[in-house]
């Protein structure tokens, strides 16, 4: 057997004692977890618990594995949102298929599940556009799909909205870029694929009344379109517009999370032609701007948000003190003095259901809606022990600790 | 159902690398062509231009007779047949083959029609109520399949369909692809990297090479006339056995290492061309099966050589053998894990399940010298005409 991972993997080496010379589905160990509401997958998918990671492991050929081991790790180096691939197993034995190792992401969730969740209320528009926003990111960055569909993505909520992540390679390509017959293609399949699950949850009565499966793909269509004729248009620019259109322009691009690799200004005789090759942003600004100021890891519009809460509070403070507070003491105060302690108070039973910083993010809308209710600022303190009580215990458990569902149909 | 052909189609990625080179192929209305070769050869490549996903650097194609070249791939009319394909659990086997057309809004006396007709080519008639969890992994695919038969697509394009499927249900599965292709009739191009499947399922194979057509015709006639050492090589399992030679002088002899071999005046009749090489080095080609076992003392034509390894296959035993000759390799037609554990000198020979036969004996191989095949030794070419 051989175990071929990226450094650092240290904390996986536990995995190493797992039964890899057995099927994967015949595997018993305790370690062993299941996942409730997973998508679909062809493959037998287990989830393992090791060294308080989670792991997710896929049987599949060792060729189609080699092939997802090299493209996840292109998609990390390219900052596309993914899982994390920690590693293969080959060489099992005599008609062992090799085994795809990823890191189960964290505070995630299924469309499955989504669709399930009284709390979350309708999610098909912010399916779509979290869906539709990976598919561009994945396009810009040259890589064809070829299986996009809903059970092939992970969901995180970020603030009021979803973010995804790609789980499923086995059919993506990369490529220096992709022609528009490519990128067709893969719209195509996705229209095809999303409708076929959303039909699929109607068939089973899972879907919830309201929801269209066949118009969720041409929504997405429309979406994509959109969205990728925002990012990628050519723009005419008349001289005396040119400075002020062409950074209005770059805001807007950084405003949905990418950036300008290269402008080019073309001179033709009706003024000058804006040409912009867009790329995937390193990062969000916000949850970089975020981690640097306090350590804290969000996604963006859960940074954005937490970044205007440490605002409020510089200001607060700023009036408090009557002088100027600097950006980073602020941040080094909000931290210790708000943000560690309502984390600090989450309930151990409760812990798990959301990521921190949604945690923070819901307390800050609670606390809002109580205000309004109260006529006054209610405070974050008792805002968070209002939302511990009576909001938090109304979230779905985790996916990993609901013991029904098949592991052999766990999707990714 | 439309025919598709290919004119001088080239394809030139921007970093300047020539993938297709001046590939011309006529598909004709319902033939089932497989496009097949080492990887890297430019398949894949010819297949997406078809398909629309890659664009065409130069040439033109044509589908149905119209030119196809700035067609997207929903209007050039083509169902790709992949080998990813999700079976929706909750839905009925009916469901799961309709699913696309109800998605297009098609009404439903129409769809159902459509089902129904797929169902039957596919054997799925008995089954179409039943859901995917209660079908054997054939039955999967060929719900996989029906999708795209409902389409009723002009052409079906599939690119390498079956690499997933365990060999058993890929044996299966070649079958069922070219029973229902011919049940259909519309036109098919299929690639492959393995010349096993594209010798058992193809109405014809086009063998490519670094992005180069090599040669183009049915299975056997490939098999039979490999027009040069690479599709001698890559076409046939176990690969011909190719070894440098000298014709001798007149043409009636050809020296293989040390043994010299006669050649009847009907082989160079049947290849004038050979005359030209009388005294010159080139490249002689053996299938495993034209070299049957033979008593020491026969007097035909005959090669002996000293037995490495015996594969006993029940109907027949492949004889793997080597003689004092150089086994000639074409580059690419084998993987290089395979070219590297071929010896000096080694050939193989299928013999008679009963002769007996153990490693280290010496073996003579009566030699079926009409099918010997000849090689220019420089271009490769096969020497016939």
């Amino acid at each position: 057997m051989r175990f071929v991972f990226s450094p650092p993997a240290a904390e996986a080496a536990g995995l190493l004692t797992l039964p890899f010379d057995e099927p994967l589905e015949e595997w018993q160990d305790e370690r062993l977890i299941e996942i409730s509401q997973a998508g679909l997958s062809r493959h037998v998918v287990r989830f393992v618990a090791d060294g308080g990671v989670l792991y997710a492991l896929k049987s599949i050929s060792e060729r189609l594995a080699r092939r997802e081991y090299r493209v996840l790790r292109a998609l990390a180096e390219l900052n596309v949102p993914a899982v994390e691939v920690v590693g293969i197993v080959v060489d099992r034995g005599p008609d062992l298929d090799a085994i795809l190792v990823t890191r189960f992401l964290e505070y995630s969730t299924t469309y499955r599940a989504l669709f399930s969740s009284p709390r979350v209320g309708q999610p098909t528009d912010r399916l779509l556009d979290a869906l539709v926003e990976l598919l561009v990111r994945l396009h810009l960055s040259g890589f064809f799909w070829g299986d996009c569909s809903l059970s092939n993505t992970l969901f995180r909520y970020d603030a009021g909205t979803l973010a995804a992540y790609l789980v499923d390679t086995e059919t993506s390509e990369q490529h220096p870029a992709l022609s528009d017959g490519q990128r067709q293609l893969d719209i195509e399949l996705a229209m095809e694929r999303t409708g076929g699950e959303l039909l699929d949850l109607e068939a089973g009565g899972l879907l919830p009344a309201g929801v269209d499966p066949l118009s969720f793909g041409e929504e997405l269509s429309g979406r994509y379109e959109a969205l990728w004729d925002e990012l990628t248009r050519e723009e005419k620019l008349r001289p005396q517009e040119q400075r002020y259109r062409i950074a209005e322009r770059l805001r807007r691009l950084n405003a949905l999370g990418f950036d300008a690799d290269e402008l080019e200004l073309i001179s033709t005789p009706d003024g000058n032609k804006l040409r912009i090759r867009t790329k995937v942003a390193a990062a969000g600004q916000h949850s970089t701007q975020l981690f640097r100021q306090t350590g804290i890891s969000a996604d963006e519009h859960q940074a954005r948000r937490l970044l205007n809460d440490i605002a409020s509070f510089r200001g607060y403070l700023e009036q408090k003190s009557d002088q100027p507070v600097s950006e980073t003491v602020a941040a080094h105060r909000w931290l210790e003095e708000v943000y560690d302690p309502v984390v600090a108070k989450i309930p151990v039973r409760l812990r798990g259901r959301l990521a921190p910083p949604e945690i923070f993010h819901e307390i800050l809308e609670h606390r809002w809606y109580l205000s309004e209710q109260a006529g006054h600022d209610v405070g974050t303190t008792a805002a968070a022990q209002s939302y511990f009580d009576t909001v938090l215990p109304y979230v779905p458990e985790p996916l990993t600790t609901v013991t029904e569902g098949l592991p052999g149909e766990a999707g990714s | 159902m439309a025919p598709v052909s290919l004119e001088k189609i080239n394809k030139v990625y921007e970093n300047g690398f020539h993938a297709v080179h001046d590939l011309s192929l006529d598909i004709a209305d319902g033939e089932f062509m497989v496009l097949v070769g080492p990887s890297g050869c430019g398949k894949t490549t010819a297949l997406r231009m078809v398909a629309g996903l890659e664009d065409i650097t130069s040439g033109i194609l044509r589908i149905g007779g119209k030119e196809a070249n700035d067609e997207t791939p929903k209007q050039r009319d083509i169902a790709m047949v992949f080998q990813n394909y999700a079976l929706y659990p909750h839905m009925t086997v009916a469901q799961n083959i309709g699913f696309a057309l109800k998605l297009r809004h098609l009404p439903k006396d129409e769809l159902n029609a459509k089902v129904k007709d797929a169902a039957d080519i596919l054997g799925l008639t008995d089954w179409l109520d039943r859901k995917p969890g209660q079908l054997s992994g054939g039955q999967r695919q060929r719900v996989a399949m029906g999708r795209a038969i409902v389409r009723e697509p002009s052409v079906f394009l599939m690119d390498e369909p079956l690499s997933n499927l365990d060999a058993k249900l890929r044996v299966q599965m070649r079958a069922e692809v070219q029973r229902i292709q011919r049940r259909i009739g519309v036109s098919t191009i299929y690639v492959t990297h393995d010349q096993v499947e594209a010798m058992t399922m193809g109405d014809r194979v086009t063998v490519l090479r670094d992005g180069r057509l090599q040669q183009v015709g049915t299975p056997q006639y490939l098999y039979d006339n490999p027009d040069n050492i690479f599709v001698a090589a890559f076409i046939g399992s176990p690969s011909m056995n190719l070894y440098d030679a000298t014709l001798g002088e007149g043409a009636r002899s050809v020296k293989i290492g040390s043994q010299e071999v006669d050649l009847p005046e009907s082989v160079v009749l049947a290849r004038p061309a050979l005359r030209g090489y009388a005294g010159k080095k080139l490249v002689v080609g053996l299938r495993p099966e034209h070299l049957p076992a033979e008593s020491a003392d026969t007097t035909g034509p005959k090669l002996v050589g000293e037995v490495e390894l015996v594969e006993a296959l029940g109907s027949e035993q492949v004889v793997h053998f080597t003689i004092d000759a150089n086994r000639v390799l074409a580059e690419g037609a084998v993987d290089k894990d395979e070219a590297a554990a071929v010896k000096h000198g080694e050939g193989v020979a299928r013999v008679a399940a009963k002769t007996p036969v153990k490693p280290g004996d010496k073996l003579t191989f009566a030699v079926s010298i009409e099918d010997m095949k000849f090689f220019d030794e420089a271009t490769g070419a096969a020497i016939r005409e």
